[in-house]
């Protein structure tokens, strides 16, 4: 980390919603992998029909695209300073 | 429950189940060790600067207390008396919330208080201080056995481990959370285990509901299984409060459970304020729980829900509903349990596991670190060995951290003897929160209150709470469900305020300038703003935010009622 000027830098990798994603990434298509190889007929029978996995593994890479494209166009910026200014959350 | 007897309760988790477990333990270590490095001074420790945006302070703010109380707690309580569980969160939490929001938190802030011991001290002085760290020291110690015996339920449910094993295994995956990192990680954690929570709990529900034939197959149920309806509308919930007495239950539920448990609970307690205090401004502090409120309105439906839902489509839960003392070795606290059990595939079991087990630790975690603040800081910095280097207290931090973990192995045999874990919980909070937020808020608001007052009032309130549980476990007092626990509430609301204000009319006040800041009328306005918050949109307005929650509780209590 550079240190020029005002101490602030971009929060990043450490960006919470970056990592939220990073988890519902790996969270995702394995639940999507179990739901379409994996549902034996017993399964569907407990869900009433339902393949759970298939769509909650959908379901969660939704929510990791949204939080990187969120993190993407809307950094947090870290102030080592504590002097917020005019920035937003 | 008993000790041995969960056989018919196993999670047949696969590997894929352990596979989700696992990458969710090498996120949750990795962050840790990753915020090792950033721990510079205990200050960084405990509430790692204050930069953090308001919706991530909201949110850790929510799942600081999404762990034993709302999940197992709250899906054990619909479980028993259904609907009007929903009052913990639209009379109880979130009115709570908006207050602490709102009035309470400009004084946290700005006076950049750590603990609430360390707000006694300066308002009322050492006495009162020493009385209340020891009180909320004891306080985190019980709680953080039901964290502990709830972890341990699961890891027994999954790998058939005795109670007392699994109990000390929980002990050690807790600690080792811990050591690898301080709040700064407890914030990160609690926002990614809010999301899997709701991953796993929304799907859930959905699937239950679908189960049981939708909302009318619910109803229908539960009417079936209880002969009448009234587990099936909020109001006036005289099963869950324990009167006969309409009107009697209404007033215990609002005093005893909204106001004074309540109330005391969510602003009192830092394990919670902490979160608002890592926030960057005094707006965002504001903001915290006010954000938190509007996930936490609408929790319920995935924990309440699905616990009146396993009381009805579970056959053992079911029966024990019917009969409590035929239950096959299964009580409410299983309820959510038993559902994951009967309606998750393996994969979602996994998430499922995954995120209570996170919840769980989580929650003993945040028990054990505002232990460990209010132990090395208020107890042992203040009154035994004073004038040391941050590292020495640092240094006490960590072996106390080891100690409390250890009496939390204790008192999860406590909690591991109540069939509905709220009804022991509530009556925790009534000894030990409710006489501390009469304190506090007759503290706040009259500044004739005096040193004295602050400590004896804090003693009278507790021992009439607990006196009234003594009353109530001899039988002199009739009161099934929680209402022993409201009226004890209430009991030492209204004793506390009794005692304080008598000993402050006998006693010397102090003097008006040492209160600034601390009571409400001797603190300047421009104090309790920010300058950094001059330009904020109005969704960031605190008041604004908090009366839109307010219409949106009275929408949903009129709705279920």
């Amino acid at each position: 980390m550079s240190v020029s000027g005002p101490r602030t830098r971009r929060a990043g990798a450490f960006d919470i919603r970056v990592v939220i994603a990073a988890l519902f990434g790996v969270f995702g298509p394995i639940l999507l992998g179990v739901g379409l190889f994996g549902t034996s007929d017993a399964d569907l029978e407990k869900s009433d029909g339902v393949n759970v996995n298939l769509w909650t593994g959908a379901g969660l890479l939704a929510v990791a695209v949204v939080f990187v494209l969120w993190a993407w166009l809307r950094p947090i910026v870290v102030d080592t300073e504590a002097v917020a200014g005019d920035e937003r959350d | 429950m008993t000790l041995l007897a969960d056989a018919s309760l196993r999670l047949d988790a696969g590997f894929w189940d352990y596979t989700l477990i696992a990458v969710y333990f090498v996120f949750v270590l990795g962050i840790g060790l990753m915020a090792r490095y950033a721990v510079s001074d205990s200050l960084d420790f405990f509430l790692s600067g204050r930069s953090l945006p308001a919706w991530v302070t909201g949110l850790a703010f929510i799942s600081a207390n999404l762990g034993a109380i709302e999940i197992v707690g709250m899906s054990a309580n619909g479980a028993q008396y259904g609907m009007p569980t929903m009052h913990y969160f639209w009379i109880g939490a979130v009115p709570a919330m908006l207050f602490l929001g709102v009035v309470m938190m400009p004084f946290y802030y700005g006076s950049k208080v750590r603990s609430v011991p360390e707000f006694m001290l300066r308002r009322f002085g050492p006495t009162a201080h020493l009385v209340n760290a020891i009180s909320f020291a004891l306080a985190q110690v019980l709680i953080a056995g039901v964290n502990l015996f709830l972890l341990a339920t699961l890891v027994d449910a999954l790998l058939g481990w005795p109670r007392p094993v699994a109990i000390v295994a929980a002990a050690v995956i807790v600690l080792s959370y811990i050591t690898l990192g301080g709040l700064s990680a407890a914030i990160y954690n609690e926002v990614l285990q809010f999301f899997v929570i709701v991953a796993a709990l929304f799907p859930l529900t959905l699937v239950a509901l679908n189960r049981v034939g939708g909302w009318d197959g619910l109803t229908d149920g539960i009417r079936d299984a209880t002969g009448s309806t009234e587990q099936l509308s909020a109001w006036p919930g005289n099963e869950l409060a324990g009167f006969d007495s309409s009107i009697l239950s209404v007033i215990g539920i609002v005093f005893g459970l909204g106001f004074v448990l309540s109330f005391g609970y969510w602003t009192t307690n830092f394990v919670e304020v902490q979160r608002a205090m890592a926030s960057k401004s005094m707006s965002a502090a504001r903001r915290t729980p006010i954000i938190g409120a509007f996930p936490k309105m609408f929790i319920p439906f995935i924990v309440v829900i699905p616990g009146m839902i396993a009381a009805v489509i579970v056959p053992e839960l079911a029966q024990y509903k019917q009969d409590p003392s035929t239950g096959e070795g299964v009580d409410y606290n299983d309820a959510i349990l038993l559902l994951m059990r009967d309606l998750l595939p393996n994969g979602m079991l996994g998430l499922a596991i995954a995120g209570l087990l996170a919840s769980f630790m989580a929650g003993m975690a945040a028990n054990i670190s505002s232990f460990n603040t209010v132990f090395s800081y208020d107890i042992w910095q203040r009154y035994v060995v004073k004038d040391r280097e941050d590292g020495y207290y640092l240094r006490v931090g960590r072996t106390i951290t080891v100690v409390a973990t250890g009496a939390a192995i204790g008192t999860a045999f406590i909690a591991a003897g109540y069939s509905n874990l709220m009804d022991y919980l509530q009556q925790l909070f009534s000894f030990f929160n409710a006489p501390l937020f009469a304190t506090f808020i007759l503290g706040m608001f009259w500044k004739r209150m005096t040193a004295a007052a602050g400590w004896t009032g804090l003693v009278a309130g507790t021992l009439s709470a607990v006196t009234v549980f003594v009353l109530s476990e001899t039988g002199v007092i009739d009161l099934p469900g929680q209402g022993s626990a409201f009226l004890a509430a209430g009991a030492a609301f209204v004793v506390d305020i009794a005692v304080s204000v008598v000993v402050s009319l006998r006693t010397a006040p102090k003097p008006a300038a040492q209160l600034t800041g601390l009571v409400y009328g001797l603190t300047p306005k421009e104090d309790l703003q920010d300058p950094r918050d001059r330009n904020e949109a109005w969704y960031q307005r605190p008041g604004l935010m908090a009366g839109i929650a307010l219409v949106l509780i009275i929408v949903l209590n009129i709705v279920f009622f």
